[in-house]
């Protein structure tokens, strides 16, 4: 917090617990900035008082990170990352460890809920304009916290080396071998063998309980810290600092401690722990969604499941990784070549239009030279990458969707179709209807956000009010 | 300390000279961790040749063989089979076997419309692993047996629906951009094939 002064320390209703309180505070404070990280981001972090159901995610992804970190520690202790033994210790989890069974699948339950809360999360964002301007590296952090979590959820599906483990390593690993030239090399590097091995599970093994937490981490305190720098949106998408009293606290304001600590996000906790447990204790595998029916056999090199498919949370990217094929690369030509006159004509800056003549030649040259795998591999990546340039692509002169034409609803419906459907048909085996139906939505998927410089311009705003409302 | 005026040159020199001199140690520094990853020498030596029995197979039956970790197929055609092979050349990406992704992906012997060497080219052997994404295909499925087949036979992929014929070549507009590879592989007895040595060089 900015505040420069040092005041007196006082903690309220502490009661009879006053005085050995502040003395000790005192103490700490005197060598330590506690209390003034204590107001920073709780009691005088000043939160607009609007939020609705959609503000409940990000504190309920802080509690699934909690919930992952607190049980992986305690999986760990009974885990062997080692190719003979790994499935059979999972298996020795699940029967012999007393409640391993319970830690397990906290775990493997928590690794989907993370991913349910995290995309509301981010919906929540793209409803409220909440990556827009001053927010934008709040965003960014956040994208790097998803993408950061794909790859914890992606070395973790490796570990109970069953079929499902094996053979989604595989693919996900050949991905790589797709680049042209150090492709094939850089593959058998990442694996650390010709094919997904003992040597992969350890590495794995390494990434998801050390390496990729540890950044996640560090991702999280700038994710919070980026936002109490610049203060939380909310669901109007005014900035309550613009309105504030004679103290300097915003006058649509409330302390984030205690009362959306206690009256909002403890009350979110309970229902999500409610869910949460229901499904820890009723249906853990989720009818194969959370726990995939394959990943029950043990991993076998020689033998790919009838049906391989990749847990639902990257269903979505996966369908257009399979969608993009031979017959339609004219096609993404063509697009590649009409966007690019679409931002030649409409940006004046000669350099951006000379940038994009260029990267547009590339890749449409690219397109007839390159394999097709090669761009699935493309535009899987970014797919998922897109969301990072969301706060400069949405160029709506209005943040929340409430002072948004209708037609700009319909957009964000059609987006959330397409990434639905994208995302059952990942799960499904291919056929020539869902190929077609997913390119389809693979279209609509990427101009959604590509169009969005133009359309979320159009049609009429309503006017935004000063104050937020209730 | 310098003030704004006169800017010490000899001071920044000498700090850009440390921040050189510095970063070059880091990237040695990186070297050997990055290296760590690359295949064991114990990974490597694991990739020998290795002798399979084909006496048991009848006509028409796939046997599977481990190589490298990796699936070789051994499929013993029929002449129904081999026939076919020659039928449906147009919906083949590469029917001659000229891409090589690796070198020797088709090694020169095998260079012909069945994929086999010629004193035995009713044997088909090849790595069982898809040219897409690595996933293991499935088959040999007869006419009519699998969908994606149409009115052929042969081995459909069912992780992304890459399908290929009984000599392992893909088919056009299908995900899989090249032909199954042949290993190197040579007959010891009429009976017995060595995968993994092919009698040449390097192999």
């Amino acid at each position: 917090m900015a505040a420069g002064k040092k005041q007196p320390v006082i903690v309220e209703g502490l009661g009879p617990l006053d005085k050995p309180a502040s003395g000790l505070l005192t103490w700490v404070d005197a060598r330590f900035p506690l209390m003034e990280n204590w107001r920073a981001h709780m009691s005088e972090y000043y939160a607009p008082k609007n939020f609705n159901f959609w503000y409940f995610f990000g504190s309920l992804a802080m509690l699934v990170l909690v919930i992952q970190i607190v049980t992986g520690i305690f999986l760990v202790m009974h885990y062997k990352p080692d190719a003979d033994k790994a499935f059979q210790s999972v298996e020795y989890i699940m029967r012999e460890v007393p409640w391993g069974w319970l830690i397990r699948y906290m775990h493997s339950t928590g690794a989907s809920m993370f991913f349910v809360v995290v995309y509301l999360h981010m919906f929540r964002g793209l409803l409220y304009g909440s990556y827009r301007k001053p927010r934008e590296l709040v965003w960014i952090f956040g994208v790097m916290i998803f993408l950061c979590l794909m790859a914890e959820a992606f070395f973790g599906y490796l570990l109970p080396w069953g079929q499902m483990s094996y053979w989604g390593a595989q693919v996900i690993v050949n991905l790589f071998g797709a680049i042209p030239v150090i492709g094939p090399d850089l593959s058998i590097w990442i694996r650390g063998d010709y094919v997904v091995s003992d040597a992969t599970l350890n590495r794995f093994f390494s990434f998801h309980v050390i390496a990729i937490p540890l950044v996640l981490l560090g991702l999280v305190a700038a994710h919070i810290l980026a936002l109490h720098e610049v203060g939380s949106n909310n669901p109007d998408g005014v900035e309550i600092k613009d309105k504030k009293d004679a103290n300097g606290i915003p006058l649509d304001g409330i302390a984030f401690h205690p009362y959306y600590t206690l009256g909002h996000d403890l009350f979110a906790a309970v229902v999500f722990l409610m869910i949460f447990s229901a499904i820890v204790f009723f249906a853990p595998e989720m009818g194969g969604y959370f726990l995939e029916a394959n990943n029950f056999i043990a991993a076998d090199s020689l033998k790919t499941p009838p049906h391989i498919a990749p847990v639902w949370y990257f269903t979505p990217y996966y369908s257009i990784l399979r969608a993009t094929t031979s017959n339609i690369m004219w096609i993404l030509a063509l697009a590649v070549a009409g966007y690019a006159v679409l931002i030649v004509t409409g940006v004046k800056n000669m350099l951006v239009r000379g940038a994009t003549v260029i990267i547009a030649a590339i890749a449409i040259i690219g397109m007839f030279t390159l394999d097709a795998k090669v761009w699935g591999v493309v535009f899987m990546g970014v797919s998922t990458m897109i969301f990072f340039i969301l706060p400069w692509l949405d160029q709506s002169p209005v943040k929340s969707i409430r002072y948004r034409p209708a037609m700009h609803k319909y957009f964000y419906g059609i987006f959330v179709i397409c990434f639905f459907i994208l995302g059952y048909l990942g799960t499904q085996p291919p056929s020539p209807t869902g190929q077609i139906v997913s390119q389809v939505c693979m279209f609509l998927y990427f101009g959604f956000f590509l169009g969005m410089p133009w359309w979320s311009r159009m049609g009429q705003f309503k006017p935004v009010p000063d104050r937020v409302t209730m | 300390m310098s003030n704004e005026q006169s800017l010490d040159k000899e001071r920044r020199n000498a700090l850009v000279a440390t921040g050189v001199v510095g970063g070059v140690g880091a990237l040695c520094t990186a070297w050997p961790f990055v290296n760590t990853f690359a295949p064991s020498e114990r990974a490597k030596a694991a990739g020998g040749p290795v002798e399979v029995d084909i006496s048991a197979i009848k006509e028409g039956e796939m046997i599977v063989a481990e190589w490298q970790g990796k699936p070789v197929w051994i499929l013993k055609r029929s002449p129904e089979m081999m026939s076919a092979l020659k039928q449906s050349v147009d919906m083949l990406v590469d029917p001659d076997s000229k891409r090589m992704p690796e070198p020797n992906w088709t090694p020169a012997y095998c260079q012909n419309e069945f994929r086999a060497r010629e004193d035995h080219k009713d044997v088909f052997v090849c790595v069982g692993i898809c040219t897409h994404l690595g996933c293991s295909p499935q088959g040999p499925f007869g006419v009519g047996a699998n969908p994606a087949l149409l009115n052929d036979e042969g081995f459909v992929c069912p992780c992304h629906g890459s399908v290929f014929d009984l000599a392992g070549r893909v088919w056009k507009n299908k995900p899989a951009p090249d032909n199954l590879r042949v290993p190197p592989y040579k007959f010891t007895t009429p009976t017995k094939l060595l995968i993994g040595d092919d009698g040449t060089k390097g192999a």
